[in-house]
């Protein structure tokens, strides 16, 4: 029973940490830029795409992944210079529906380019397998290698925050963003930056839940919604809210997912237990997050000076 | 009855109406058949006149990611007509389809759409069973024969069977029946059962354990059409260790728990037995992972019947892959309405006599002999099949034996047809 439970923790830390990758994109846009950006979804979507495409034509997973991310961060760059850079002057509602629009122009972009079928990311032999982690626990590789990719962004992102100059203005930004750009700092193009770097993170997301998941059409609208609402307890801005919000977040759907319908199934029969298992597991999200925001309106850990 | 002139206003009372009523009563009953008689006159021609043009609407899944089973319906029915020179009973046929996106208020609006704008006289189609649960009412209302070419849910074999509702597939329950028959005859005695938690989820899990002599250890229903991940599932099935694991997931679902399910090592140590989820699309992606599995169905492309082996052959120069399950059905429910047609000339409005041609179901299914129940569900053979990888590398099902023979569903009792 004690290795069920462990199991069962690390599928949810690792569908936190695919959570935390495409929150920590939202949360830098959010907190820094003052933007809702829906078309973050489109971004994850279209980052697997491309790794699907790229693992096609080279044939090696590895080299189409590594070819997929600098895809997908020009395709943030350019949506940001083309359509949204006109935005952030603008209401949080006028910002919904412009990136709305980017969210349906993305899902036909996909139909007409890669067709409605959607396309499949296959695992080379190395990822395939399991390894034992624990003696008498053997777990699939590939979702150990998402776990270990998940927690080496984690680290790279905190030193890119905390000690590097980049990570400096991003902190500043997140707390002030007018004195930043009154202290002379070249705001645009902070906020290119920032937005490259988000795009990469969804694209990673993206190219990493490809193999598990389908690579299909809308494949982001679900999961950005969880994403909203990963940064809101989390706190805005905050990379490190990100991660523990979206590590939270993902154990606990995947506990009650598990645990849950045999809980309640000792007194319901399984369809129902099923069904009300399931809308108790999404509800303890959200209870979750009205439950931080009771107590710490701007999150678990804000950004100074919010 | 004269009304008194002093009630009446002056003037009024000068049109004498008692006695223009009185008189308009006793010509009543000598006017009255000279009025009907033009009416006969008209009705009668009109019941005998056979259609100009027959209208299907077909209703499948044309988006996302199960657009493939809506194109290989689409290429089946196209295969039919051209098999029948466009022709019913002499009559041009015409076919409108449209895409219900997987989502049933779609289905329901498409359904709308095609009985009031289109005007069809058959509708067919319909691959996901809430999607039918949500639109057959308006077809069966406006009195319009509605054939299910896939989705066969047991709300409608039993209490809520209509004259109007037949399915050309099967009903829901019985493939998993033919599984569940499968485990008790491969030996397991403990099972771990995973499916879908909507209308064909729940009556698979139904049919598995109607047949299942063994113990459930074990049952999930996951998440639909949402959840993609599995791991949850697949942790609790190492767990509890059973003799074989039953799952029901139809389209893309069924590559992704396959795969899923591989991943994990399962595959090797725990048998999986399963129907809908292998079938000539998934197959394409699954691959090596959906050899060695146990599969259930009622129809396979290589059953030795004449109208198979046109179908699947015709399939195959045409499309190169073979068909899929869904296909084959779409291509028996064109060949149904074609011998309703045919039966009653072409008559579409003698509804009754359409009704007795099509339960008569007189064509050459790609099934063979093809048989309704009372409840307008198909009475058939379940199929144990397997996959084997052909000589050009690829992959295709064939059948080993079967399972069930001339199977009826076990909700025919409640409809009272």
């Amino acid at each position: 029973m004690t290795l069920l439970i462990f199991e069962q923790f690390l599928n949810g830390l690792q569908i936190g940490l695919l959570l935390f990758l495409l929150a920590a994109g939202l949360t830098l846009v959010f907190g820094i830029m003052d933007m809702v950006n829906l078309a973050h979804g489109s971004l994850y979507m279209m980052g697997a795409y491309f790794a699907a495409v790229f693992v096609q034509w080279t044939d090696s997973f590895i080299l189409g992944a590594i070819l997929a991310l600098p895809a997908g961060m020009l395709l943030g760059v350019a949506t940001e210079y083309v359509a949204l850079r006109n935005l952030y002057a603008r209401d949080h509602l006028d910002q919904v529906l412009a990136t709305f629009g980017l969210i349906l122009f993305f899902n036909e972009f996909a139909r007409l380019i890669f067709g409605a079928g959607g396309m499949a990311i296959e695992l080379p032999e190395l990822l395939a397998g399991q390894i034992e982690i624990l003696p008498g626990l053997p777990y699939p590789t590939y979702r150990f290698a998402i776990i270990a990719m998940g927690l080496l962004c984690a680290g790279f992102l905190y030193l890119l925050v905390q000690k590097t100059r980049l990570g400096m203005l991003i902190r500043a930004g997140a707390s002030n963003r007018e004195m930043v750009g009154a202290l002379g700092v070249d705001i645009k193009l902070l906020f290119t930056l920032v937005f490259g770097l988000g795009s990469a993170l969804a694209a990673l997301a993206g190219l990493m839940s490809g193999p598990i998941s389908t690579v299909q059409i809308g494949m982001g609208d679900n999961v950005l919604i969880l994403c909203f609402v990963v940064i809101v307890i989390g706190g805005l801005g905050s990379i490190r809210g990100a991660f523990v919000a979206a590590v939270l977040v993902g154990v606990l759907e995947t506990m009650g997912r598990a645990f849950l319908p045999n809980i309640l199934g000792s007194f319901l029969n399984p369809s129902e237990a099923g069904t009300l298992a399931q809308a108790l597991s999404s509800m303890l999200v959200y209870i979750l997050m009205s439950g931080v925001l009771v107590l710490r309106p701007a999150g678990l850990f804000p950004a100074p000076g919010r | 009855m004269p009304v008194p002139s002093k009630s009446l206003p002056r003037r009024l009372s000068a049109l004498h109406i008692p006695t223009l009523f009185s008189t308009a009563m006793r010509a009543a009953p000598l006017a009255l058949p000279l009025l009907a008689l033009p009416l006969a006159l008209a009705a009668t021609p009109a019941a005998a006149q056979p259609a100009k043009k027959i209208k299907i609407g077909f209703v499948t899944t044309l988006s996302g990611p199960n657009a493939a089973y809506g194109q290989d319906m689409k290429n089946s029915v196209e295969l039919a007509l051209e098999h029948l020179g466009r022709k019913m009973g002499g009559i041009p046929v015409e076919v409108v389809f449209e895409d219900d996106e997987q989502k049933p208020e779609v289905g329901k609006q498409k359904t709308e759409k095609l009985l009031q704008r289109d005007k069809v006289d058959f509708i067919a189609g319909y691959i996901w069973s809430n999607v039918l649960l949500a639109s057959y009412k308006p077809a069966v209302d406006a009195k319009t024969f509605l054939i299910s070419a896939n989705a066969g849910p047991s709300q409608l074999a039993g209490e809520q069977c209509s004259p109007y509702f037949f399915a050309a597939s099967w009903q829901n329950d019985q493939p998993h029946m033919g599984v569940g028959e499968l485990l008790n005859q491969k030996g397991a005695k403990r099972a771990y059962l995973v499916a879908p938690n909507y209308a064909a989820g729940q009556d698979g899990v139904n049919g598995v354990k109607t047949m299942f002599k063994g113990e459930v250890v074990g049952q999930d229903m996951t998440k639909w059409p949402d959840q993609l991940d599995f791991s949850a599932e697949i942790s609790k099935i190492r767990a509890a260790k059973p003799d074989g694991v039953y799952v029901f997931f139809p389209g893309r679902w069924g590559v992704q728990f396959l795969t899923q399910y591989a991943q994990a090592g399962l595959k090797k140590d725990i048998p999986l037995y399963s129907a809908f989820t292998v079938d000539a699309v998934t197959l394409k992606l699954q691959k090596d992972v959906a050899l060695d599995t146990y599969l259930a169905m009622t129809w396979g492309p290589d059953l030795p019947y004449a109208a198979n082996q046109k179908f699947v052959d015709a399939f195959k120069k045409k499309h190169t892959d073979t068909p899929t399950f869904y296909g084959a059905q779409s291509y028996d429910a064109i060949n149904l309405i074609a011998s309703g047609v045919a039966a009653t000339k072409g008559n579409l409005k003698d509804k009754d006599a359409m009704r007795k041609a099509l339960e008569a179901a007189k064509f050459d299914s790609v099934r063979g002999p093809f048989k309704f129940g009372n409840n307008h569900f198909p009475i058939s053979n379940i199929y144990q099949q397997e996959v084997y990888k052909t000589a050009d590398g690829g992959y295709d099902l064939r059948t080993i034996n079967t399972v069930l023979t001339a199977h009826q569903d076990l909700h025919a009792p409640k409809c009272k047809m």
